[in-house]
């Protein structure tokens, strides 16, 4: 964060602020003469009762909120499973291009063909990193991707006959999307264990594949940020049994010339833009989750997918598509965004992230292991899951620990995720950062770890100098306060 | 905060106080401290049926939500609106105020036999 | 000493070469055995690595060759608009502190993207006239599919009932999110009957014609069974035309990107979710809620979480995880900068200009202007040839026309104005309509 001076920041809202009479844009006259207007009662009786306030206001007012934010741009952010990597800003001047940011979405074709190669060249270039060559850009973020890719897992299905494949396999450590995209697709959510090693279970998993098995949805690196030690056993498990393998490409900044999914056995995937590929993540959003799949479920893929017949593009409908999931073309500027990245870095660049990546976070595993206990006592992969679990017993938590590195500058790691591990803390530094950066993480850590036994209260209390102290969410969530009232005063706390 | 005597237990951290054919039904403390702070309670409305140690309801805290299995099965007559206005009643005391049902019971007697006292539901919760 | 190839990866041969051995292995290698051997390090056959100043020229020449509304007259709509962006919109998304930030599960370290989203809500509940706003979906179209499978989830009815006039693209996506799902979707004309076990009436206004449907009518229609009415709005409309808070509309959706947010080809948008307040919980999405922090002071967090994936799992109310925070932002700024008299006059400018172009179209012989009832800024016209080559004409004289709409209505051609058509434009495009449409040896006006 970066506070332009010291002091308090004026929280008020716009409606607290709005002043009638006051504007903040000057709108053009009409220069068409008046038409008569439709009847009364379908009009607004009044005026939609948005905030008057002039335009310097509008500019400080963002202005100061954006600084009570940390951001990729100011700060470090080892939060695992998200690959807080850094936004190239060339990137963003191309995707404001006039003649990228300016297109209609409902343009012949013919208008627009330099849109339409970028997004095959994509679709190409994505197809050949994971090995899965039949791409469709359209998904709008990861959770929209594998809500896809389980609608093509089924339709294939339903064609061959075998409608009883309703179940969705997945292990006890998976995000949160996957039984929840597998509910909307109507698969039963099965879950396999894991073993100590934080590896799937393959005896619970030959165990529990049989005819109903339509998927097993695997994220890789796991969410320890471990790679299958068995995956080439697992894949040919589901395969005999006649199921599809899904692979939750969340992870995928570990994998970039490394290895391929599609040569390991996985059938159907999503990657996430806004993790791997740099596209920033907006304070949560836009996203774009591809879709990626195998050549036989290639007709299968959502709507729409571009084709190139000479020199001409076209966007098309897969022969056996199993529709359109949003309502235009997928997430365009970001396609763009990731367009420019992979563009950049090129194949041996695209190696290297990978590469830094697992350096990196084996980096922090063997300097904070010991100290804050690990998840699994082995190599990770680009992120590394912590378990202060001594901490806790002396009465510190994962979350007291996560709130006293704001103090120190640094976004907290991801908590309390994978449910498997106590206190879980999720390290991905990403390769973006350099060895200082990580060397200061690790003297913040151990310092931390000191003050639990010197002064608790430090973390128990942290953050301590933020805009706001940790905030009541039990409060927020009994009395859900979400939107402006008018004549609720400033300091309201019930 | 002990274990009430006075009244049986379910594996679902659920206890049922009876009196007459009306067994009063609510969640643990152990259920509580589980939670954290409850911040909400998805309460069935007054006359339904509901059948024994089946999902009735669901609890919330910020953090997480759990299912509701009713200890008994009946009728409810009665659904404690305190708790579904000011849900922090059930941190409160879980075993008076914030008590979340009371079903009229036919069969009280063999319905109890299937549930715990409050020694061997001490016992489940210490391992 | 080798110098770095990418500016991205500030880590040099050195510093990971004391990495290596702090983590107490020889090379990289050692890292990566549990990786199968045989399809370890695949060769990836893309392209070489782009210098900055390749990278922007290759781009901005896919870019050149785009036809780019502004360059050319624009008239085209069909659930994406060209509206003019207010510079501090822009400068706004820009600032790297909006930018880079992740979603704000941390909340003391993110009350700039939390206040904002709080002011997004209140925004929408301001122009819907709706009592509880989440803090925004993907887009228009889903957020609607989302309202309709709320609506499932509320009055625990697994039939929707869906008027004729939405657009078609609406319903395929509908058809998408809830086919295995044991949901029946039921098409109605307008004069049709809603089935009682119906659990909403999905409509769309203006509808995929442009025109202005009877909100209050068609909600009164659906609660007469027990069913809620399900709104698809177009958000600069509101300016002027009565909201679906006003009609007792249940559940509201609509597509943003009209408010501050550029064409793009079609996204990232952002979409718009609003609802009563008495079925708030059953809302997709997040929310942010204001509260106070350990001194009082008033904050904003995440909020009624328990209804999302990370916790429900399973059981969520959506799988949705990332959605379009910084979209909403350049909306949020848009109707900050507009402001209440700006958000009047803007939708004014369209409706004027609509209509003045439908006039005047109207008055063109081979033309006819089928849209009888009340409009918007779009208006469906009969034209004398397919629209197809209508605008193939049109782009010679540096006019993107219409939206296609001759799969549902012969020769059926959306036009769209909006307050960044001059009235030059307008006029240049009748002018260019009149001579296109006029009948000529060898064409055939069919």
């Amino acid at each position: 964060m970066s506070t332009p001076f010291p002091g308090e920041i004026d929280r008020r809202l716009l409606n607290e602020r709005s002043v009638s009479g006051r504007i903040g844009l000057q709108v053009q006259e009409l220069d068409v003469p008046e038409q008569p207007l439709p009847d009364a009662g379908l009009l607004r009786s009044e005026p939609a009762k948005l905030p008057e306030v002039s335009q310097p206001e509008v500019v400080r007012y963002f202005t100061t909120l954006s600084t009570m934010n940390f951001s990729i741009d100011t700060n470090f952010y080892p939060l695992g499973s998200c690959t807080m990597k850094y936004n190239p800003k060339v990137n963003e001047e191309m995707a404001f291009l006039p003649g990228m940011a300016g297109i209609h979405p409902n343009q012949p074709d013919e208008t627009v063909q330099g849109a339409l190669q970028l997004i095959w060249e994509l679709q190409e270039d994505l197809g050949e990193i994971t090995g899965l060559p039949g791409v469709c850009l359209g998904p709008l973020a990861g959770a929209q991707g594998e809500y896809s890719g389980l609608m093509v897992a089924r339709a294939y299905f339903q064609e061959r006959g075998e409608t009883g494949r309703t179940v969705a396999l997945m292990p006890d450590s998976a995000h949160g999307t996957n039984p929840a995209s597998a509910a909307m697709a109507g698969l039963e959510v099965v879950t396999v264990p894991s073993d100590s090693q934080g590896n799937v279970d393959v005896d619970a998993l030959k165990g529990l594949v049989d005819g109903r098995t339509c998927v097993f949805m695997l994220t890789l690196p796991s969410t320890l940020g471990l790679f299958e030690t068995n995956i080439l056993e697992i894949t040919k498990i589901v395969h005999d049994a006649g199921g599809l393998v899904y692979a939750d490409g969340a992870n995928l900044n570990a994998l970039l010339g490394i290895v391929k999914l599609g040569d390991l056995g996985f059938d159907i995937a999503h990657s996430n833009l806004h993790k791997t590929f740099s596209t920033p993540h907006g304070g949560g959003g836009p996203g774009s989750g591809p879709v990626l799949v195998s050549e036989s479920l290639a007709p299968y893929l959502p709507t729409p997918v571009v084709t190139r017949d000479g020199d001409a593009y076209h966007l098309g409908s897969p022969d056996k598509t199993v529709g359109r999931v949003n309502g235009f073309h997928g997430s365009f500027g970001v396609l763009v965004r990731a367009y420019a990245y992979v563009r950049a870095m090129g194949a041996d660049g695209l190696r290297e992230v990978s590469e830094n990546a697992i350096i990196n976070a084996n980096y922090i595993r063997t300097a904070l292991s010991d100290e804050f206990g690990i998840a699994a006592d082995r190599v990770c992969m680009h992120e590394c899951v912590l378990s202060p679990q001594a901490q806790k017993a002396k009465g510190t938590s994962a979350l007291d620990i996560s709130k006293r590195l704001i103090d120190y500058g640094i976004h907290p790691p991801t908590m309390y995720f994978p449910l498997i591990v106590p206190e879980a803390l999720m390290v991905e530094p990403t390769e973006t950062e350099t060895k200082d950066t990580l060397d200061r993480f690790i003297a913040v850590m151990r310092q931390i770890g000191k003050e639990i036994y010197s002064d608790p209260d430090l973390l128990h209390n942290a953050p301590h100098d933020t805009p706001n102290t940790r905030l009541d969410e039990a409060n927020a969530a009994r009395n859900p306060y979400l939107r402006w009232q008018p004549d609720e005063d400033l300091s309201a706390a019930d | 905060m002990t274990t009430p005597d006075d009244r049986r237990y379910s594996d679902e951290h659920e206890w049922a106080l009876v009196d007459g054919n009306i067994v009063t039904v609510g969640v643990t403390q152990f259920a509580t401290d589980s939670l954290g702070d409850v911040v909400y309670v998805d309460l069935p409305e007054s006359g339904t049926e509901i059948v024994q140690f089946d999902k009735f309801g669901e609890i919330e805290s910020v953090k997480a939500v759990s299912d509701l299995f009713t200890p008994v099965g009946g009728k409810i007559v009665e659904v404690n609106t305190e708790v579904t206005d000011m849900p922090e009643k059930v941190n409160e005391d879980p075993y008076s105020v914030g008590w979340l049902l009371k079903v009229e019971v036919s069969d009280a007697a063999s319905q109890l036999e299937k549930l715990i006292d409050a020694a061997a539901y001490d016992q489940l919760t210490a391992e | 000493m080798t110098t770095n190839t990418s500016p991205y990866i500030p880590n040099t041969d050195a510093d990971r070469e004391a990495m290596l051995a702090a983590i107490g292995v020889k090379s990289f290698e050692d890292l990566v055995q549990d990786v199968p051997a045989e399809h370890r390090f695949p060769d990836l056959d893309i392209r070489q690595s782009l210098s900055e100043f390749d990278l922007t020229a290759e781009i901005a020449a896919l870019a050149s060759r785009n036809a780019t509304p502004g360059e050319y007259a624009c008239f085209l709509g069909g659930g994406a608009y060209r509206h003019y962006i207010p510079s501090v919109v822009k400068s706004v998304v820009a600032r790297g502190e909006f930018l880079t930030s992740y979603t704000p599960y941390q909340p003391e370290v993110a009350q700039g993207t939390l206040q904002v989203g709080f002011e997004f809500q209140s925004m929408i509940c301001e122009i819907t006239d709706m009592e509880v706003a989440n803090a925004g979906m993907y887009d228009g179209p889903t957020a609607f599919a989302e309202g309709a499978l709320m609506a499932c989830r509320v009055t625990r009815r697994q039939k929707i009932a869906i008027l004729d006039t939405v657009e078609p693209r609406n319903i395929e996506i509908l058809d998408a999110y809830s086919r295995h799902q044991g949901i029946e979707i039921v098409l109605i004309g307008h004069d049709g009957d809603i089935p009682d076990d119906a659990s909403c009436l999905m409509f769309q206004s203006p509808n995929q014609f442009g025109g202005i449907e009877d909100m209050a009518a068609l909600a009164d229609k659906a609660h007469a069974v027990g069913a809620l009415a399900v709104a698809s709005v177009n958000p600069t409309s509101l300016g002027m035309f009565r909201s679906p808070g006003e009609c007792d509309v249940d559940i509201v959706a609509a597509e943003g990107q009209a408010l501050g947010v550029p064409l793009s080809y079609g996204g990232p948008y952002v979409g718009l979710f609003a609802c009563k307040d008495a079925h708030k919980r059953q809302m997709p999405g997040r929310i942010i809620g204001r509260t106070t922090d350990t001194k009082g002071r008033i904050g904003y967090a995440l909020t009624l979480q328990t209804r999302e994936q990370h916790i429900r799992r399973e059981r969520a109310t959506s799988n949705i995880c990332t959605s379009t925070a910084l979209i909403g932002l350049l909306m949020t700024t848009y109707l900050a900068v507009i402001g209440k008299e700006g958000f009047r006059k803007v939708a004014e400018l369209c409706y004027h200009k609509a209509h003045y172009a439908a006039s005047q179209i109207a008055k063109l012989s081979g033309y006819t202007v089928k849209s009888d009832g009340p409009f918007f800024h779009e208006f469906l016209v009969e034209c004398p040839q397919s629209p197809a080559d209508i605008n193939r004409a049109l782009l010679d004289r540096k006019i993107i026309g219409g939206h296609d709409l001759s799969d549902r209505s012969p020769n059926g051609m959306l036009i769209c104005v909006t307050e960044t058509n001059t009235r030059d434009e307008i006029d240049a495009l009748v002018e260019a309509l009149s001579n296109i449409g006029q009948p000529s040896a060898g064409n055939g006006g069919k």
